[in-house]
């Protein structure tokens, strides 16, 4: 226990003293988009932070078993051309269910005619990386690859939220 | 002392930017109260808490991370070996675009999981890593080798991880033709082709039986694209590998998948199929239950989300064999169109089957030496139903603010196998229909309700219990569920929510009991605090091929959860 608890210790006084160091740079303390290689539900192996993509990125994490996931993405879907045209969006869907599902997850997306670019993570690697307490929950990421916004839950409406958080982004 | 080289690892590197700290942080706190009538009980604690900490460190082609848990004591329905804090998991590791090597604790899957996989999935205490070494290789493009070697999650007792006996080892390898060929690069057909081979050792201490130490589990996979349509499958078998769960006979083991699906934009079709046999493939061959399973054997069905359909009938794979069939089509009425109306309207209907496979023993004879019990082969399947789910749900939104989802479901499970009730033998068959509708009341606020009805098929015949209707028949196992949500939300921070699952149709009088439950939840961007109060009926909870009991409970919870 002894030894669990000097490790932590040290580790938190490191990670202190990395924070200030950024704060005193006048940075703030930002989480970039982790690298884990994924495949696409076409099979395509990607690189999440590697996606090559121009304009900002929501990492949207859902389930074909999560009502209110889909929900979120069905009512993003209503708007994302508009979306796309107005900021130059893209939507990645990281689909998070397991080999159960998994083979729900190309009827699902070409059922409801989704355009989303669409990852499978079936053993949770990205999510992991990503610190995904549950879904859905939604990232907004930046043209650098720094996570600006993030989500933990859906209820009609979100999507505004969402957008105004990328128009602020287009603006800069 | 064994931490100290974590310190000199990350020490120096704080020191420059590029770093990065992320992870996530959740909470479970339970105050449980008597309650007779639901046969729920206080814990003598009182309270109790679960607690999670991970944080993943990675700078450059460095990588670290590591997860403090805590239970003090464990929340209700957890497996019984989980107390006290410490460290669940930890590991170090370097990657390029080379290599990509873990030491300490990691998470793996090869091909679709029937040989090896080793997940995490916290809501239901389920965590078989792996810990021991990976060694993960690209050469070219396209190529991909994994190597693995560790002992597995058993359990965390004292703030101490606990492993399983038997060491688990395991190679795979898998290239997609298109990525490595240069020629193939644009041809209209994607083909990958992958191969696994796991072997788990462990000591034999049976002195009546000579039990293999080295067990084996190898097979190959395939998977095919051509425009709109998707074939792919995987094969293994398994050694002789006599264990508690399979009364230590010496077949071989084998397990099959095979999906077949097309889609277009508007419309989605899959068949499935997967057949198992003596497939039970742990590191300690007298363990059962969820323990240190190596490999992944989900049932073939929809996972449904709705309360009465998912909690009260679920159904596991039988591992020692089943063989099964799924078909699912979505299709999506176009915009404009007389059924789309004016947003489109979706339609999906799944049906899955499972069935016992047939085990031939004519030409054995079970008191040879081979130990073998029986031959079976692959989609040899009998009449015998296990398992059946016939489910429709449409989607229509009738304005900007209006939508429905219709639901049936009817749903059949073969009590005596896949063993999901003490108050009943033989099929359990129900049917439920679930009225969803959800109104935008304005920018922000929506309310959304779930109207859900259970019916029972009753069974004639020779029944001595007290609720026997001579006409027709007697209620099997607990009758009729109706249950009533109602969720008003304010987006994007708060929500309440409202809901009664009540067991009307319980042949025995008394035990037609309420279930009501509220809960409120803040939200602020990935901060997440939940409380709920009231009654919750006991149930299997499953998320993928793994199931947890929860009891029966009445009280408070409390669960907060945070990602950084």
């Amino acid at each position: 226990m002894k030894t669990y608890l000097s490790f932590l210790i040290i580790f938190l006084s490191f990670s202190h003293f990395f924070a200030q160091n950024e704060i005193e740079n006048n940075e703030a303390i930002t989480k970039k988009l982790p690298s884990v290689k994924l495949k696409d539900y076409k099979g395509k192996v990607v690189n999440t932070a590697e996606l090559g993509l121009k304009g900002p990125i929501i990492f949207s994490f859902w389930a074909t078993w999560c009502a209110p996931c889909k929900k979120e993405l069905n009512a993003i879907n209503d708007l994302y051309s508009d979306w796309q045209a107005e900021t130059g969006v893209t939507l990645v869907a990281v689909s998070i269910d397991d080999e159960k599902t998994k083979s729900q997850v190309a009827i699902y997306v070409d059922g409801k005619a989704w355009e989303y670019i669409v990852l499978l993570d079936p053993n949770g690697d990205f999510k992991r990386a990503m610190g995904v307490n549950n879904v859905p929950h939604t990232f907004l990421v930046d043209t650098d690859g720094t996570i600006v916004y993030s989500h933990n839950n859906y209820a009609p409406g979100d999507e505004e939220k969402l957008y105004e958080e990328i128009k602020k982004l287009s603006l800069k | 002392m064994k931490y100290f080289f974590f310190a000199i690892f990350f020490s120096p590197l704080f020191f420059f930017s590029q770093a990065n700290i992320s992870g996530n942080i959740e909470s479970t706190f339970q105050y449980l109260n008597n309650d007779s009538l639901i046969g729920a009980t206080q814990p003598d604690q009182k309270g109790l808490i679960n607690s999670y900490m991970n944080v993943f460190y990675t700078h450059g082609k460095f990588k670290a991370g590591l997860r403090v848990e805590s239970y003090l004591p464990r929340i209700q329905g957890y497996p019984n070996r989980f107390d006290g804090t410490g460290i669940g998991m930890r590991y170090v590791g370097y990657a390029n675009d080379l290599v990509d090597v873990t030491l300490g604790t990691f998470y793996e899957q090869f091909g679709s999981g029937l040989a090896l996989r080793a997940y995490e999935d916290r809501a239901l205490g389920y965590d078989n890593l792996l810990d021991g070494m990976r060694l993960i290789v690209r050469p070219k493009s396209g190529v991909v080798l994994k190597g693995v070697y560790g002992y597995q999650r058993l359990s965390f007792q004292q703030g101490k991880l606990m492993y399983g006996d038997g060491i688990v080892r395991g190679l795979d390898g898998e290239i997609n033709l298109n990525e490595a060929v240069k020629k193939l690069e644009n041809f209209p057909l994607t083909m990958v082709f992958g191969t696994s081979f796991v072997s788990k050792f462990q000591v034999d201490d049976d002195p009546s039986l000579v039990l293999p130490k080295n067990v084996g589990a190898y097979g190959a996979r395939a998977k095919f694209r051509y425009k709109n349509v998707t074939l792919d499958g995987e094969y293994i078998i398994k050694e002789q590998d006599p264990s508690n769960d399979n009364s230590k006979i010496y077949n071989y083991g084998h397990a099959s998948v095979i999906n077949l699906s097309y889609t277009k934009k508007g419309l989605g079709i899959l068949l499935s199929g997967k057949s198992v046999d003596n497939m039970s493939y742990r590191s300690d061959r007298t363990k059962d239950l969820q323990d240190v399973l190596i490999n992944y054997l989900p049932s073939l069905n929809k996972t449904h989300t709705y309360n009465l359909v998912s909690t009260l009938y679920p159904y596991v794979t039988q591992l020692l064999g089943e063989v099964a069939f799924q078909g699912d089509v979505l299709y999506t009425f176009k915009k404009g169109t007389k059924i789309g109306g004016k947003y489109g309207t979706s339609v999906n209907f799944n049906v899955s089957t499972t069935y016992q496979p047939i085990k031939h023993t004519s030409s054995i004879n079970p008191i040879d030496s081979t130990g073998v019990a029986y031959i079976t082969r692959p989609f040899d399947k009998s009449d015998s139903l296990y398992w059946r789910d016939i489910n429709i749900n449409v989607t229509k939104k009738i304005n900007k603010n209006l939508s429905f989802i219709f639901s049936y479901f009817n749903i059949t499970i073969n009590n005596d196998v896949a063993k999901i009730s003490n108050d009943a033998v033989g099929i359990i068959s129900s049917h439920i229909g679930v009225i969803e509708a959800a109104y935008k009341i304005n920018k922000t606020h929506s309310i959304r309700t779930e109207l859900q009805g259970m019916f029972l098929e009753k069974e004639k015949g020779n029944y001595n219990g007290s609720c026997l209707d001579e006409e027709k028949g007697f209620i099997k196992d607990k009758g009729n569920w109706a249950t009533l949500l109602v969720e008003y939300s304010i987006s994007p921070s708060y929500f309440f929510s409202f809901m009664d699952q009540y067991n009307y149709g319980n042949p025995i009088e008394s035990k037609r009991i309420h279930y009501p439950i509220i809960t409120c939840g803040y939200i602020k961007d990935a901060t997440r605090f939940t409380v709920s109060y009231g009654r919750q009926r006991a149930g299997l909870f499953c998320v993928g091929g793994v199931c947890r009991f929860v009891p029966a409970n009445n009280g408070l919870t409390f669960s907060f959860t945070q990602s950084f």
